[in-house]
């Protein structure tokens, strides 16, 4: 009993520090975060109570629009990346000779400093002198050179593009771990009766790999949903406020015009929203991870 | 010859399939470095001019040298990236080998909602809590220091490394703690003595991941709670070769290729840890 105490006491010791820390970053401006969704704060000095305003101000036609347009990014840019990056997987794991260094090519998106990509990307989408609108033009396919950014529907794919870039590599990357989960065993068996490479894949591989791709597209619904830097460098959420999602829309407020309450209510949503992900995604690998063992 | 090897033997037709494929997919991966390092090439000029030629001619290395004059205190932007990353690494280690540990070994009440709570934490990124986190450092008064960086960048980075060191270390056997401590060691002295020593390739794989993560994701904390620039981080600092006018683009490629080089490298030298991290935090415990 003593030796069970004492291990538990033990054990709080060493999670203090990072509770504590996660306690007064995070935990603590969610809940400010809520407080002040229900003020006036600003620059200002003083700080007045004024109830739900600010969520009675964001219900409106504009806001239905920009909460409407984020689900529509999020969910083109994670089809996309699951896609691609699946895809990507698949080539990879075939054992064809120069493989380690097609997988170490893959990693750089990921790993350069975003903003340095996303600049890359805002080259390329130039209209005047951009490598896309340049080629276009030579190869015959457009008249005139296209500004992918000064438009309200080819920014809003250009942005998605980028964001799928950057998230790929992750997803393959996962999913060619996963892939290499599978028993090898399996494939024999497979061969030895015969089973051709085609039907291997469809019968072995891909079954065995839903759950990873369930898991996958749950945490990039996630990570897309949060996504600013793109944006942000790319477009500040313009033309027109066609690429404002919710997260660009609550910064804009907040640090751009100082209406912190109203930014406060707006990141709320945003936490909201994060949270029913949240329990889904528990939820998901929960039951996948039971489904597994039994 | 053995089963693994012929089951693995691709006709011709296949062969050429899955090079054209791995070829479409890098070319997605690669085109924007490609076209970023050959304008780094390039005259402004030449950028600056229809139609439309994709490789440079008279290209030259010409940026790479001119970037230092146009920015002179580029060098600073690295190094405080490097810095900002390196202090982050540390705090994250600090707190992160710890709490993976006792995740990893004890079993207490609230133990398994405990860990639930960290890894909501990487639901919530840090632009949603802007607002507090900008009140926060105001008052803590890191406003304007390298701090309201490295603050809430450690925050962000701690739950994925205390996952994949958990994962880790819960492959360590249970029995060498047992030893231990049936030999009259204290809990302290078995983690120090017996675990860290043998987790130490797990440590190294949440070194890395947090660096690089901390490299990549300077951006947002950099441009809304730091405004000086003695201590702006290589995205924010890259924004000095957007001119009045017009962006000097050749000198911002050559500079991005800079800033990255060390990364890089850095990347291809560890990347056998990287792929093995990855796969550690995919296989399910």
């Amino acid at each position: 009993m003593s030796v069970r105490r004492s291990t538990v006491i033990f054990a709080w010791i060493l999670l203090f520090p990072a509770v504590l820390y996660v306690t007064v970053i995070v935990a603590y401006p969610l809940v400010d975060t809520f407080i002040l969704s229900f003020t006036d704060a600003s620059l200002k000095k003083t700080t007045n109570w004024v109830g739900t305003a600010n969520y009675d101000k964001i219900f409106n036609a504009t806001f239905a629009e920009v909460i409407a347009r984020t689900f529509v990014w999020t969910a083109f840019s994670v089809t996309i990346k699951m896609i691609i990056g699946t895809f990507g997987a698949v080539m990879l794991n075939a054992a064809v000779p120069g493989r380690a260094l097609f997988r170490v090519l893959t990693m750089p998106p990921w790993i350069v400093p975003m903003a340095i990509g996303i600049f890359m990307w805002g080259w390329m989408y130039n209209g005047q002198f951009g490598m896309i609108s340049g080629m276009l033009q030579n190869s015959g396919l457009v008249d005139g050179p296209v500004a992918f950014l000064a438009h309200g529907s080819t920014a809003f794919w250009a942005t998605i593009i980028t964001d799928v870039w950057i998230g790929v590599p992750l997803v393959t990357l996962y999913m060619l771990a996963s892939m290499q989960a599978i028993p090898q065993d399996l494939y024999e068996a497979a061969w030895t009766d015969g089973a051709g490479r085609f039907y291997r894949f469809r019968r072995i591989t891909l079954p065995l790999l839903v759950p990873s791709m369930i898991t996958m597209s749950m945490l990039s619904l996630i990570a897309t949903f949060n996504s600013f830097d793109i944006i942000w460098i790319l477009t500040q959420g313009g033309p027109n406020g066609d690429t404002t999602t919710m997260i660009i829309d609550t910064y804009r407020t907040a640090i751009g015009s100082k209406k912190y309450g109203e930014g406060a209510a707006r990141a709320v949503l945003i936490c909201i929203f994060l949270s029913i992900f949240c329990i889904a995604y528990f939820r998901v690998t929960h039951r996948l991870a039971s489904g597994e063992s039994r | 010859m053995n089963q693994p090897a012929m089951i693995n033997r691709y006709r011709w037709y296949e062969l050429a399939g899955i090079y054209a494929g791995i070829f479409v997919f890098l070319s997605f991966i690669l085109s924007p470095f490609v076209e970023g390092f050959l304008v780094s090439l390039k005259p402004l000029g030449l950028l600056f001019s229809s139609p439309y030629r994709f490789l440079p001619e008279n290209g030259s290395f010409e940026a790479y040298r001119t970037m230092w004059v146009s920015v002179p205190g580029f060098a600073r932007y690295i190094f405080n990236s490097f810095f900002i990353s390196t202090i982050v690494t540390a705090v994250v280690l600090v707190l992160v080998v710890p709490s993976a540990y006792a995740f990893a070994r004890f079993k207490f009440r609230g133990s398994g909602a405990l860990l639930a709570a960290f890894l909501a934490v990487n639901m919530f990124s840090g632009a949603v809590l802007l607002i507090p986190l900008f009140r926060l450092m105001r008052s803590l008064g890191v406003l304007n220091t390298y701090f309201a960086m490295i603050v809430p960048g450690v925050a962000f980075l701690i739950p994925s490394g205390i996952w994949l060191l958990r994962t880790y270390m819960m492959r360590i056997p249970r029995e060498l703690d047992e030893a231990a401590f049936v030999d009259g060691a204290s809990h302290f002295y078995t983690l120090r003595r017996v675990i860290l020593p043998i987790a130490m390739p797990g440590i190294t794989v949440v070194a890395i991941t947090t660096f690089i993560g901390s490299y990549a994701q300077q951006f947002i904390f950099a441009l809304t709670f730091n405004s000086k620039t003695e201590y702006m981080p290589l995205p924010i600092g890259l924004y000095a070769y957007f001119g009045r006018q017009e962006v000097i683009w050749n000198e911002l490629m050559a500079a991005s290729f800079v800033g990255i080089a060390p990364a890089v490298i850095l990347i291809f030298l560890m990347q056998r840890y990287l792929v093995a991290g990855l796969t550690a935090g995919a296989v399910k415990q």
